[in-house]
């Protein structure tokens, strides 16, 4: 693996622990599922269907892109489509933060993937790694369309990303739920809207840069 | 932009338990002959403060005749949802709506909690052309925003279609639209809570607009005319699954409170009167097998009085009914106090079996025969009613009036409107509190409290106590 390969992995794993511990994307409800049912092994069946819905929500971005990276002659048309997309994502959310997204409030507490599914979709967490996906797809040898073309690395990267993910929620919600206890979760709940799209505007400009 | 979530918001009620303790409550004084404005009062609690037990700030409200009776705030515990739970919401905002003009307040305490200042006045037109609801009552905060439950459809009189729940924006405070998608056979509304984890509502009953803005209609009451239903929704679904009828005779199902631990399947309601024999009643409801069950667990007997001594209502009776109104469950789901507002009496029910509430302890002030003074020697018109348990249990405050035409018609001779509190010991003791008396100036009746961080019935909790 070159370098940059190693530094665009070692990026998607980072994006996952990012998105894991944010309160936000769901280790709270896995406490409340280990809360509620009284135990620890509620927590761990609470972070499967977590897991799942954010993996979806992974795909769903980056498949999209997977099948127009076959079109190898645009790959750098491709690359500044998805670093300005990422970029007016970020712009979305940082001019919508602190508004109260009322149709995800809607989800019953029962259905956790879909709930996962969809909040992940709502704070583009997926074009977070678009950019990172499209790197490590040109750093292939054969360039962007050999693996691109039947998804496979689409599928690695969400695999990767959605396991550091769920690794770093799930050590917290264990930690909250059987040692720090729920006083915790305030002390550790910051406002992280503005940083959070602000990190989607980065990583958007940083591929606009490379392509 | 807050960078840290409100300190007043607790995952759960033992941690809401464990936060200070108020030193301010917001109480609703209102003109009952509309000569005034309404207004909001602001009362010193930390008996530190040279101001104890006094209204320190009266904000008259621009209008006259809105009849302010419930409010609540934008934002509560439940902020802090594992579903949609947001750093930047802050506890700031109390909503006040005019429940015979329609018209909604919404007030900002800050930056000085003892100055509050108007932040936005919603006409009634707004909520009229979006909700087809009228006469808006309980507030509680949740999921989609700010619930509003309302006591009148559309038209003039409110007749025009059941009243139902309405969604303002807790950001915005611009009116949604309604809440209910399948309303079922729910007719009548009152009170609303919920559970939110288990993703379940109940609503309660009084009546129509026209059997309460001009005083109880006797007949309608004695025909057992007036709600006598619980409803259960599912909370997203905004649908009605189920609904309880309590039985005819038991008149007016009033306020609805869950147990604050979202653990427990069940709650209260208090029932004003039993037409049969004028009994109050407790009824416990719960949730088992999928199905939701609902069973009279504890009654206030009416008391014996002479004609002479009741009001004209009363006299064919020879008794004077409890008059259950308010009910309020403490955040450790241990103890239930009831208003019995007819008979002036405030009691404390042991809930720890909550289905055997067991009486406590009890304590008197006013009442239409008893007219018990308070034991500072002063007086205290009508009976107790708006009632509000300190967060962690040890104080329970009410004040006195109903509803400014039901007050005249069981109290036709007025009184002196005031809020008292009374000493609830961790033995089960009760005893009033001679030194706390916050006299209402004259010309306004005292209604509902709002305890500074939150209270026992505002705030819902997503996580269970462990």
């Amino acid at each position: 693996m070159s370098a940059d390969a190693f530094g665009l992995w070692a990026a998607v794993v980072a994006a996952g622990l990012w998105h894991g511990l944010n309160p936000g994307m769901g280790w709270p409800l896995a406490v409340s599922a280990g809360l509620m049912g009284r135990g620890r092994r509620d927590v761990a069946v609470a972070l499967a269907p977590l897991a799942l819905g954010h993996l979806l929500s992974m795909l769903a971005v980056l498949l999209p892109f997977a099948l127009v990276s076959a079109l190898l002659v645009h790959e750098r048309e491709i690359r500044l489509a998805a670093g300005g997309l990422v970029v007016l994502g970020g712009l979305v959310l940082l001019a919508r933060r602190g508004r109260h997204p009322r149709a995800l409030a809607r989800i019953p507490p029962s259905r956790l993937a879909l709930w996962s599914f969809a909040v992940a979709l709502a704070h583009g967490a997926g074009l977070m790694l678009l950019p990172l996906y499209l790197g490590i797809c040109a750093t292939l040898p054969g360039g962007a369309s050999a693996l691109a073309a039947d998804g496979g690395a689409a599928l690695a990267v969400a695999l990767v990303h959605t396991g550091a993910m769920i690794g770093a929620g799930g050590i917290v919600a264990l930690l909250v739920h059987s040692w720090l206890g729920l006083g915790f979760l305030k002390a550790s709940w910051f406002n992280l809207d503005a940083v959070w799209a602000g990190s989607l505007v980065l990583v958007g400009l940083a591929a606009l840069l490379a392509a | 932009m807050n960078l840290r979530v409100d300190p007043t918001f607790h995952a759960t009620p033992k941690l809401a338990m464990q936060a200070p303790p108020e030193t301010l409550a917001y109480v609703l004084l209102l003109s009952p002959d509309g000569s005034k404005p309404d207004a909001l009062g602001v009362v010193d609690l930390d008996p530190a403060s040279p101001g104890y037990s006094k209204l320190v700030t009266v904000l008259e409200m621009p209008n006259r005749g809105d009849e302010f009776h419930h409010f609540g705030w934008n934002a509560c515990s439940s902020a802090l949802s594992p579903m949609a739970g947001h750093a930047f919401l802050e506890r700031r905002y109390l909503i006040i709506p005019g429940l015979r003009s329609s018209r909604i307040y919404v007030i900002d305490t800050k930056p000085d909690p003892r100055k509050p200042t108007i932040h936005k006045i919603i006409e009634p037109e707004e909520v009229f052309r979006k909700t087809g609801y009228s006469r808006p009552h309980t507030i509680h905060c949740g999921p989609e925003g700010v619930y509003v439950s309302t006591l009148g459809g559309g038209g003039k009189d409110g007749t025009d279609g059941p009243p139902g729940v309405f969604i303002i924006d807790c950001q915005t405070f611009d009116v949604v639209g309604r809440w209910e998608i399948d309303r079922g056979p729910q007719k009548l509304h009152y009170d609303f809570w919920w559970n939110l984890p288990r993703n379940y509502m109940v609503s309660s009953e009084w009546c129509l607009p026209p059997q309460f803005e001009n005083g109880v209609v006797p007949e309608d009451l004695l025909a057992n005319k007036y709600g006598h239903c619980l409803h259960f929704w599912d909370l997203r679904a905004r649908k009605n699954v189920q609904t309880i009828d309590l039985g005819a005779n038991h008149q007016m199902a009033l306020e609805v409170r869950p147990a604050h631990d979202p653990i427990k399947e069940y709650g209260f309601c208090g029932v004003v009167v039993d037409t049969t024999n004028l009994e109050g009643s407790i009824w416990t409801w719960w949730r088992e097998g999928g199905k939701f069950h609902a069973k009279k667990t504890a009654t206030i007997p009416p008391e014996p009085a002479s004609a002479d001594d009741l009001p004209p209502l009363l006299q064919g009776f020879g008794a004077v009914p409890p008059l259950v109104t308010d009910i309020d469950l403490s955040l450790d789901d241990k103890n239930l106090y009831v208003a019995c507002w007819g008979t002036g009496e405030m009691r404390r029910y042991d809930v720890t079996d909550p289905m055997a509430p067991k009486l406590a302890g009890s304590v008197h002030t006013g009442g239409i025969v008893r007219l018990a003074e308070h034991p500072s020697g002063k007086p205290f018109g009508w009976g107790p009613q708006m009632l509000e348990i300190s967060r962690d249990g040890q104080r329970v405050y009410w004040t006195n009036s109903l509803y400014s035409t039901w007050d005249d018609q069981f109290y036709p001779g007025g009184g002196a409107s005031a809020m008292v509190k009374a000493v609830a010991g961790a033995d089960g003791s009760f005893v009033l509190d001679p030194a706390f008396y916050v006299e209402i100036p004259a010309g306004w009746r005292a209604h509902q409290i709002r305890l500074e961080g939150g209270d026992c019935s505002t705030d819902s909790f997503c996580y269970p106590s462990v």
